[in-house]
């Protein structure tokens, strides 16, 4: 009975290659429960006038972004002025969803750091947030023309996200009849 | 200046360290023994430029140099000057220096502690640890310099963590890491047994003590780590099966199995390869916590900043030291002579190796829970999160056995115990453990849940079981008892008084979370507990919202508590700073929440019975550790020379011939 | 991105707006029970690993709130970890279900036990006493004398080796 001496190094051969596995994974960013799932619904009040509402029907019809974002986060701030990027180059409109956030903040904000959105929902107890899976603020999720999610980017866009993942994503289901 | 000699130092400790384990390992293999002598010159050389280091990067910290970057981050004009001292180990580098520090302390104590051991033993001990050294200096030097400056030099740094600010702080991190490190001296043993191809009784009286110690310093660590969570972190927890706690509990966990399988080894001559298998792994798992701690590869509360580049070089060396020691393994241990002896169910070492299964299979549990979300990950399962109601599931089945083998410990003989030996010593302690069992839960806590019962009982009859044996062995004549012996029966205490506190602060405990406002009170335990009102007050860096509580019993104030929010100034994050009722048979817990309109404030009062009896265990094992490490067995032979080193009595491995114990 | 999870962290605590002692009256004692044992059980997803029971953050606090009101709703806590895994994941659970996925993280350490308890039985048969009447039985009663007795044990030992 000699092989057994072999037992402890094959344990160590895989936990390395293991660890080494998760050494590549940011722990900390989840892919989203809802990947090609429908788009949760919601019936908001406007930013713009709280008598309008915006509905998951926003979302049929066309290829959209849905950016979930807030005055109070920081990170949001850089990420506008990528957001308007997007827009511009996709033509692809973005739902803004004010997420926890207090009005004449939230409008004060848009004049200071511009406004990518075509309509910003107002969130303001977060609950569609939960139904989203919004963990934190800025969230982006990527919504094709028959309201299904099918990309999500969490944090702040970065310039390599934007490029590599973001666009092409965009333009794919935009050309997809 | 004084940072570039910290730098300087660290760089000719990473050449003492090289010296130190390169020169005797040529003169082992050579053949020449001058060489071999270079060893233990080395190891203090290195210590003390290790010592020149910390006391450099203490001194860049003591007058505030924000020049040097580690400074800046982790320290600030306004903290006070021992938290200043404790920043030194509050973040990656600088606990990376005491981390090495230590092992160069372990080193140096080998030295001094050792010089009864044949030259080529110590200074293969010496090598190897050396060795470990060097794997640390150079991932220091190259990837973590604490020493680095800049220029500018910013006119104040940023503060160090309002978490770590606490004395908590101060000496939990040293201990631990002294427990951690102290494993590479059992580890050293292992290799040098492993080169050698002995292992036989004498080695097995080297390691012991070397094991004990280190698991001592592991022991108080991890208990004083727990108890700075219950005062810290404000949710009345004490241990919370994060990562970084996980980390720590593994190695524990197989150093336990370590202590229990040297001392079969010592006696028996058995299980040789097991133990060095078992000192290998200790070690193995102090190095793996050390990754899981600064890799980022997990979340944790206490991860330190996160660098995959770190994390790949750790893991480098993880796989270096541990694969080559596997192999040196793999192929010298078969070599070890298996005992003859034949080993019986109903016997010490029977007792001991169920001992050894079920702590290396807990430890394994604690492996699996904390890698597995990285495993599902990896097989393309998911993102998924294991947290304490796993462990808390698959650890009570796999430690409750354990409880009952301790009761056990101390009547069950070497060889062969008669089975009516243990009854008419057993019965006494198991019927007044059910009794203490049923009864104590009941009216303390007023319950008969059966994990109370079941858990008062366990825990009794590991503290009743220990002191029948005490009784016996006294009774009638003024017998003084070997250390060792008092040491391991405090050390059983302990677990008994541990798993007591466990059994009973879970659950039974109740919490309340509401609405308070000033000159409301509510009632918990018996106990009435008024909430006064709020006062500002201003600390050295922070300004704190402190609350006033006033616990009665009937008419009689029992205390005043002060749970206290604190805002930092310069990191703008808000601590809590819970206020604690502390008795022997629980505590009143109450902590701040969040600041309501009207001047209510959202109040947590937890009650938290017998959970003094958690770190009591804790200390009673640590405290029954260091009396066994203080028995005169250890130290005596000191003068004589070492063992007579015959090839063939240490190939038979027996441990009988020696007049030892 | 660090820097994102820092902030977040600093969110965790700071803006603590919503009422998070508000959420728990109005509750059973029974419902209490569930409330607690059920947020204990819930990750907070902003936190560096702790649960909704434990976080002084907002995301953490609505939760909690969720949970309430499904409690006082009638819901069971079967359907409210349902509800939360379809919006965030199994990430939330820290005690995960048995299924597909976690069958080796809930068996794992029971079999080891097991292959353990195995070899360590096959190694005691193999090692059986040869006979009870013979020297080991007096060594054990030696050995059991000797271990109280250090001195004892010293002296017996140099007869022993005499012996030999």
């Amino acid at each position: 009975m000699r092989w057994p001496v072999v037992i402890p190094g094959l344990v160590l051969i895989g936990l390395v290659a293991m660890l080494g596995y998760g050494l590549t994974r940011q722990p900390s960013i989840l892919p989203s429960a809802l990947l090609d799932r429908p788009a949760p619904a919601f019936n908001l009040p406007t930013l713009a006038n709280p008598d309008r509402h915006v509905t998951t029907q926003a979302l049929q019809g066309q290829v959209s972004l849905v950016n979930v974002w807030a005055s109070w986060c920081v990170a949001c701030r850089a990420e506008s002025s990528r957001v308007a990027e997007i827009t511009q180059r996709t033509g692809v409109p973005v739902i803004g969803l004010n997420y926890k956030d207090k009005r004449p903040d939230a409008t004060r904000w848009l004049t200071v750091f511009g406004n990518p959105f075509s309509v910003v929902a107002v969130d303001a107890s977060g609950r569609v947030g939960i139904d989203w899976g919004v963990a934190g603020v800025p969230e982006t999720f990527v919504v094709d023309r028959q309201g299904v999610i099918r990309y999500k980017v969490v944090g702040a866009i970065t310039e390599q996200q934007m490029n590599q993942r973001l666009i092409p994503i965009l333009n794919k289901l935009k050309s997809a009849s | 200046m004084i940072p570039e000699l910290g730098h300087l130092a660290l760089v000719l400790a990473l050449m003492m360290a090289l010296v130190q384990s390169l020169w005797p390992l040529y003169g082992l293999a050579a053949g020449r023994p001058i060489y071999m002598r270079l060893a233990a010159p080395a190891a203090l050389g290195q210590f003390l430029m290790l010592g020149v280091a910390f006391a450099a990067l203490a001194w860049a910290f003591y007058v505030n140099d924000f020049s040097v970057v580690y400074v800046a981050d982790n320290s600030n004009t306004n903290l006070p000057w021992f938290y200043r001292l404790g920043a030194v180990w509050g973040a990656h580098e600088g606990s990376l220096l005491l981390w090495m520090t230590e092992l160069a302390a372990w080193s140096l104590a080998v030295v001094l502690a050792s010089r009864s051991l044949p030259r080529e033993v110590s200074s293969c001990v010496l090598a190897v640890m050396g060795l470990v050294s060097v794997g640390f200096l150079v991932f220091t030097l190259a990837t973590s310099n604490p020493f680095t400056r800049q220029f500018p030099a910013p006119g104040q740094g940023r503060d160090l963590n309002p978490l770590l600010q606490d004395p908590g702080l101060v000496f939990h991190p040293p201990m631990l890491y002294m427990g951690y490190v102290g494993f590479s001296v059992a580890f050293a043993f292992a290799i040098t047994a492993l080169i050698t191809g002995r292992v036989d009784s004498a080695w097995t009286r080297w390691t012991r003590p070397w094991t004990l110690a280190a698991w001592v310093f592991l022991t108080i660590g991890i208990t004083l780590g727990s108890w700075w969570a219950y005062n810290e972190l404000g949710w009345g927890g004490w241990w919370f099966w994060d990562p970084v706690e996980n980390a720590s509990f593994m190695p524990w966990l197989v150093g336990t199995a370590l202590i229990h399988s040297l001392a079969v080894t010592e006696k028996r001559g058995i299980f040789q390869s097991w133990t060095v298998l078992l000192a290998i792994t200790a070690f193995a798992l102090s190095l793996l916590g050390t990754f899981l701690v600064r890799s980022g590869v997990l979340i944790s509360v206490h991860a330190f900043a996160t660098d995959p580049a770190r994390g790949v070089y750790i893991l480098g060396l993880l796989a270096g030291v541990v694969g080559g020691s596997l192999l040196l393994y793999a192929w010298r241990a078969p070599r070890f002579a298996t005992g003859t002896e034949p080993v019986a169910v109903l016997s010490r070492e029977g007792l001991l190796l169920l001992n050894n299964i079920f702590l290396v299979v807990a430890a394994a549990a604690v492996l699996i829970g904390t890698l597995y979300p990285i495993l599902a990950d990896g097989l393309g399962l998911g993102r998924l999160s294991v947290g304490p109601p796993y462990f808390n599931k698959v650890f009570l089945p796999l430690t409750a056995p354990l409880v009952l083998l301790v009761g056990g410990a101390a009547t069950m003989a070497w060889k062969r115990t008669r089975p009516v030996v243990l009854t008419s010593r057993l019965w006494l302690p198991a019927i007044l453990a059910v009794l203490v069992g049923v009864g104590l839960p009941l009216f303390t806590v007023g319950t008969h849940a059966v994990v109370a019962v079941a858990g008062c009982a366990l825990g009794s009859w590991a503290i009743l079981a220990a002191f029948e044996d005490i009784v016996r062995r006294t009774r009638g004549r003024r017998l003084k008892l070997p250390r060792q012996i008092i040491g391991m029966t405090l050390a059983h205490v302990g677990v008994g008084v541990f798993v007591i506190g466990v059994s009973l602060v879970s659950g039974f405990g109740g919490e309340r979370d509401i609405r308070m406002r000033p000159g409301q009170s509510l009632t918990i335990a018996g106990h009435n507990v008024t909430f006064n009102g709020i006062t500002a007050q201003q600390g050295p860096n922070y300004v704190a919202q402190v609350g006033t509580f006033t616990l009665r019993q009937g008419d009689r104030v029992v205390s005043r508590i002060h749970p206290a929010k604190r805002r930092y100034d310069d990191s703008d994050a808000v601590m809590t700073e819970s206020g604690i009722d502390r008795d022997v048979f629980g505590d009143i817990y109450v902590s701040l929440g969040d600041s309501l309109e009207d001047g209510a404030w959202s109040v947590r009062v937890y009650n938290r019975p017998f959970v003094r009896w958690i770190w009591a265990g804790g200390f009673l094992a640590a405290l029954g550790g260091l009396l066994a490490l203080s028995d005169k067995r250890y130290w005596r032979r000191r003068r004589r020379r070492h063992e007579p080193h015959d090839p063939a009595a240490a190939a038979r491995g027996h441990a009988r011939r020696e007049p030892a114990v | 991105m660090p820097r994102f999870w820092l902030y977040l962290l600093g969110l965790c605590v700071l803006a603590a707006l919503s009422a998070s002692g508000a959420t728990a009256r109005d509750m059973s004692d029974a419902q209490l029970l569930r409330y607690h044992n059920l947020t204990a059980q819930l990750r907070c997803l902003i936190c560096q690993n702790r649960s909704i029971a434990e976080s002084d953050a907002p995301l953490a606090a609505d939760l909690r709130a969720l949970v309430a009101t499904q409690i006082k709703a009638g819901r069971s806590d079967r359907e409210i970890k349902q509800y939360l895994v379809d919006r965030y994941g199994a990430w939330v659970l820290y005690d995960p279900p048995f299924n597909y996925a976690t069958w080796l993280l809930w068996l794992g350490p029971f079999v080891l036990l097991l292959i353990a308890l195995a070899i360590a039985l096959n190694m005691l048969r193999k090692r059986r006493p040869r006979s009870p009447h013979g020297r080991p039985l007096d060594r054990a009663r030696l050995a059991a004398v000797l271990d109280e007795n250090p001195d004892e044990r010293t002296r017996q030992a140099a007869r022993d080796r005499d012996a030999q």
